[in-house]
């Protein structure tokens, strides 16, 4: 346990950071009204810098380890990216300053977008959506008001019940009401039972493609054409785009609108939960729904066009997450098109060999080629009385993180697994045989998986008492005077 | 540039483990139709080195307001972070990480977080805070759908003297629920008409959003808004600069129900307006209606103290179509930036802030009282933003400024043709020295380009 930074902050004295009032004879004494201190930390810097380094020698991360959270895409995040982000030409701009003076930002914004419809095979992008719900909820504001203009009402979204969670909450947030079909007995969407529920009151059916199981929708061409043909629109979720570089474009096989995922498909950290920047793509017919302002080219230059009558208005107070489009741009840049491909490629290669080598040991209830991602089952360990809890918590023990675990829900005992790419088959093998390992134990020596983890800075902690009785917010004092 | 570091032949041993012998039946189930033909129009792979020309020239083809005498606003401004916020990003175990879903190995993110929540309530004198929003403009929108939800009305009041980027996103937020949003004019003193928003609320609203200061910088009569919207039933949501804080009366002071607010002055770069960084603060009765992740204080089953997410039941990844909110990814970088810079700054040094930024942004306004022509129609009553009418237009006053390497502020006649004429928004942080306010001065009165 670290001590909070308020128990070490308390009667010490801060830093000097900024140079001394230089309109020392303004009064401002009338403007203030607060009663007492805030309650901020007073703590000198080497002690800040422990606490800081101490809070970090606690967390897992992608540069330690391997991390195969399904449908998180834990690629590694090349280290210059963030080198070139931090340039003051890049973080020192005002999003109010004149155009003028942004032209280089334009054009990484409007060559990032231009990328995204090459790679996706889409007609045009907004990257104002700052994470991947984000973008699900545009996509759904531009679906909404292109029924709304056509005065078509249509209130239903069709979403299978292996999607993600967001799916269906964004849906809501839009006004729609999400309708769940089963997948069928191979972890696809059924056209039959798809056909059956499209009708006139259908605005969307939303899929990710592949899916959360790993599993790419054969029957794509025939789904898509089935909704379309009840006057719907398609919406792909790309979380899963990792799959797909150079191999399949969306907008190609008639995706109507989409959102990829910088900080998953196109390396740029997860930040321990954000930022992200969830882009958002459609086709010829939606583009005027996009969000504004968007980059145009204009003279020999870029500009901000904010007019749009079609338009569903703006998610963003600005133009999004602009820092993570500087890293997802490098990141394309240095991939290149051969590059892209590979990094689909060599992510399918990965999660097919693991799956095969996982195999033996968990249950895969759909095998077959996956593409970039497999869910394995820890179902046969039950009998054992281990769950699946327990094998992620005992990987943690062995250094490693667990993947996405209970997800999808259609599996039992879900263990979601991503390898990712960028990790080399010795450290794939070396996950294999700690999941071996593990599998072993829960037969000869279940108590062990129990009791996990062991080795971390914190045992299983009490979820329980904290839904019940949160605590969120550090009760006691800091500060004192000076 | 690759990043994969499997060679062909581990590439071939793999797919003859897995049983197969070439990639592309890995692929089968992929209808060939469906493939691209040929290679994307990308362009070939880049080195390192012609990654960072390349980008880089675009960085250099930018002229950032951080270099020069910024007098923008707006929601966004340019202030000083300390370098300590810059080295604890840079630790690859907070910036590589993932969601805390393990726990047990993400205390490090979780104690930060949840740090970070503790200064958010103590600066909005709120009950608890939530890990993090996307920006203020989605933090005021989440914050209108609770107020909806607890209150069962979709209509609610918002000032005019609002931004209209963050107007903006209420509407289109607004739209799918069909919430009517209307406005509450501003009086001469540029702050909400209370006459008319007691009018407005002839008919029900769940709640009146207030902006403190608002747009304009003005600093609203808050305990008396807030009676207000009490005393008609309605939620009090305050949408507050969290800078402002320091000196002025915090929400939990005046009874606001919701704190909403925009936490990129809190150590976060300008960065072109993004990532920013929501903040969101409620009253107890009210944490269990709040979007997004939560960090709960608990121990472990030795009783060691520990966090961990909670309340995970209001969430879409257990409640899906019934959750609070779709959020899942945040801001939880930029939290941890806000947590840094507050706690080196630290109760002094933070406060220090906030008075110079107000000092500095009097200075100047003093300054252009003196200026013939120049007309500043709301007073003094502001934090560190004010309105100013120019003599003369302002597109050639910003333009004469620009070329002195001042950018004298935010154009606002095009969105709030109420002001008349041509006025703009000026800010002042910290950061601005004298010579520059002087000079900023000195343009005004028709003098620049002498000195």
């Amino acid at each position: 346990m670290s001590a909070t930074i308020f128990e070490k902050g308390t009667g010490g004295v801060s830093g000097r950071y900024i140079p001394e009032n230089d309109f020392p004879e303004e009064r401002i004494d009338d403007l203030i009204s607060r009663s007492g201190e805030v309650g901020l930390p007073r703590i000198g810097q080497q002690d800040l810098i422990r606490h800081y380094v101490e809070l970090a020698s606690k967390n897992y991360h992608i540069d330690k380890g391997m991390y195969p959270l399904g449908s998180c895409t834990m690629k590694y995040n090349p280290v210059v990216n963030e080198e070139i982000a931090r340039l003051d030409g890049f973080t020192g701009l005002h999003p109010a300053q004149d155009e003028e003076d942004v032209q280089g930002a334009l054009e990484l914004i409007y060559n990032l977008e231009s990328a995204l419809c090459e790679i996706t095979g889409m007609s045009a992008f907004s990257l104002q959506p700052v994470a991947g719900a984000h973008g699900e909820l545009t996509g759904m504001m531009i679906a909404r008001d292109y029924f709304r203009g056509r005065g078509e009402d249509r209130n239903v979204v069709i979403v299978p019940d292996s999607a993600h969670g967001t799916n269906p909450a964004s849906v809501v947030i839009c006004g729609f009401t999400p309708k769940t079909i089963p997948s069928n007995d191979k972890g696809l969407i059924d056209p039959e039972i798809l056909e059956k529920e499209v009708n006139e009151k259908t605005a969307v059916f939303m899929l990710t493609l592949p899916n959360t199981l790993g599993l790419f929708e054969k029957e794509i061409a025939r789904i898509i054409e089935i909704v379309h043909r009840a006057g719907a629109l398609v919406y792909m979720d790309g979380a899963n785009m990792n799959a797909l570089l150079g191999l399949v474009r969306p907008g190609s096989i008639g995706i109507d609108i989409m959102h990829v995922n910088l900080h998953k498909t196109f390396a740029t950290p997860h930040g321990g939960g954000g930022p992200g920047s969830g882009p958002v793509g459609v086709r010829e017919h939606l583009v005027d729904f996009l969000p504004v302002p968007r980059v145009v080219r204009e003279g020999g230059g870029f500009a901000f066009d904010h007019v749009s009558e079609k338009s569903i208005g703006k998610v963003h107070s600005w133009y999004g997450n602009f820092n993570v489009f500087v890293k997802a741009y490098a990141y394309i840049c240095a991939c290149g098109a051969s590059g892209l491909r590979a990094v689909s490629e060599n992510a399918i290669i990965n999660a097919n060999y693991l799956m095969s080598r996982i195999g033996k040991w968990y249950d895969i209830k759909y095998p077959g080629p996956c593409m970039h991602e497999f869910v394995a089952s820890g179902r046969n360990l039950k009998a054992h009385g281990v769950r699946t809890t327990d094998v992620a918590k005992r990987l943690l023990d062995y250094g490693l993180h667990a993947p996405t675990v209970y997800f999808p829900l259609i599996v039992e005992e879900a263990l979601m697994i991503e390898p990712v790419e960028t990790e080399k088959r010795e450290t794939l093998d070396h996950f294999a045989s700690v999941m071996e390992r593990i599998s072993i134990e829960a037969r000869e020596n279940p108590q062990i998986l129990h009791d996990a983890p062991v080795t971390t800075p914190v045992r299983r902690l009490d979820e329980a008492a904290a839904a019940r009785n949160p605590d969120l917010c550090w009760a006691g004092p800091a500060g004192g005077p000076e | 540039m690759s990043f994969i570091q499997n060679t062909d032949s581990d590439r071939e041993e793999m797919l003859r483990a897995t049983g197969v012998s070439s990639f592309e039946q890995l692929l089968s189930p992929v209808d060939p139709a469906l493939r691209v033909k040929g290679d994307l129009k990308l362009g070939r792979p880049m080195s390192e080195t012609e990654v960072r020309s390349h980008v880089g020239a675009m960085a250099s083809r930018n002229r950032p307001a951080g270099s020069l005498a910024s007098f923008l606003g707006g929601g966004i401004y340019d202030r000083f972070i300390p370098a300590t916020v810059r080295y604890v990003l840079s630790r690859s175990e907070f910036y590589t990480s993932y969601t805390p879903y393990q726990a047990e190995v993400s205390q490090g993110t979780l104690q930060a977080i949840y740090e970070y929540q503790t200064m958010i309530a103590r600066l909005t004198a709120m009950d608890a805070a939530n890990a993090s929003m996307y920006d203020a403009a989605t933090s005021l929108a989440e914050a209108m759908f609770m107020a909806c939800s607890i209150k069962r009305s979709d209509r609610i009041l918002v000032p005019a003297a609002l931004s209209t980027r963050v107007r903006a996103v209420l509407e289109s937020y607004a739209a799918g629920r069909r919430i009517r949003i209307e406005e509450v004019p501003w009086t001469d003193e540029g702050t909400m008409d209370l006459g008319r928003a007691e009018e407005l609320f002839s008919e029900k609203a769940s709640a009146l959003v207030m902006a403190n200061p608002n747009y304009f910088g003005m600093i609203e009569d808050a305990a008396r808004i807030s009676d207000l919207a009490h005393s008609k039933g309605a939620l009090l949501v305050a949408l507050v600069d969290p800078v402002s804080l320091a000196l002025l009366s915090p929400p939990g002071e005046y009874g606001a129900d919701i704190a909403v607010g925009e936490g990129q002055s809190l150590g976060i770069p300008q960065s072109f307006g993004g990532p920013l960084l929501g903040f969101m603060a409620a009253r107890q009765e009210y944490i269990r209606k709040c979007p997004g992740r939560l960090i709960s204080a608990t121990t472990d089953i030795d009783g060691k103290r520990g966090y961990v997410m909670t309340l995970q039941t209001r969430e879409q990844h257990i409640r899906r179509e019934k959750a609070t909110s779709n959020i899942c990814s945040n801001e939880g970088l930029c939290a941890l930036s806000a947590a840094v810079y507050l706690s080196t700054m630290g109760e002094d040094g933070f406060r220090e802030v906030a008075r110079q930024s107000a000092a500095k942004s009097h200075a100047l306004y003093r300054l252009l009282s003196g200026v013939e022509g120049c007309v500043m129609p709301f007073g003094d009553n502001f934090f560190q933003e004010f309105v100013v009418r120019m003599p003369g237009s302002s597109e050639s006053f910003l333009s004469q400024a620009r070329a002195e390497g001042i950018l004298g502020g935010i154009p606002l006649s095009g969105d709030y043709p109420l002001l008349g004429g041509d006025a703009i928004l000026v800010a002042v942080t910290e950061k601005r020295t004298r010579a520059e306010i002087e000079k900023y001065g000195d343009i005004a009165a028709g003098k620049g380009g002498g000195r």
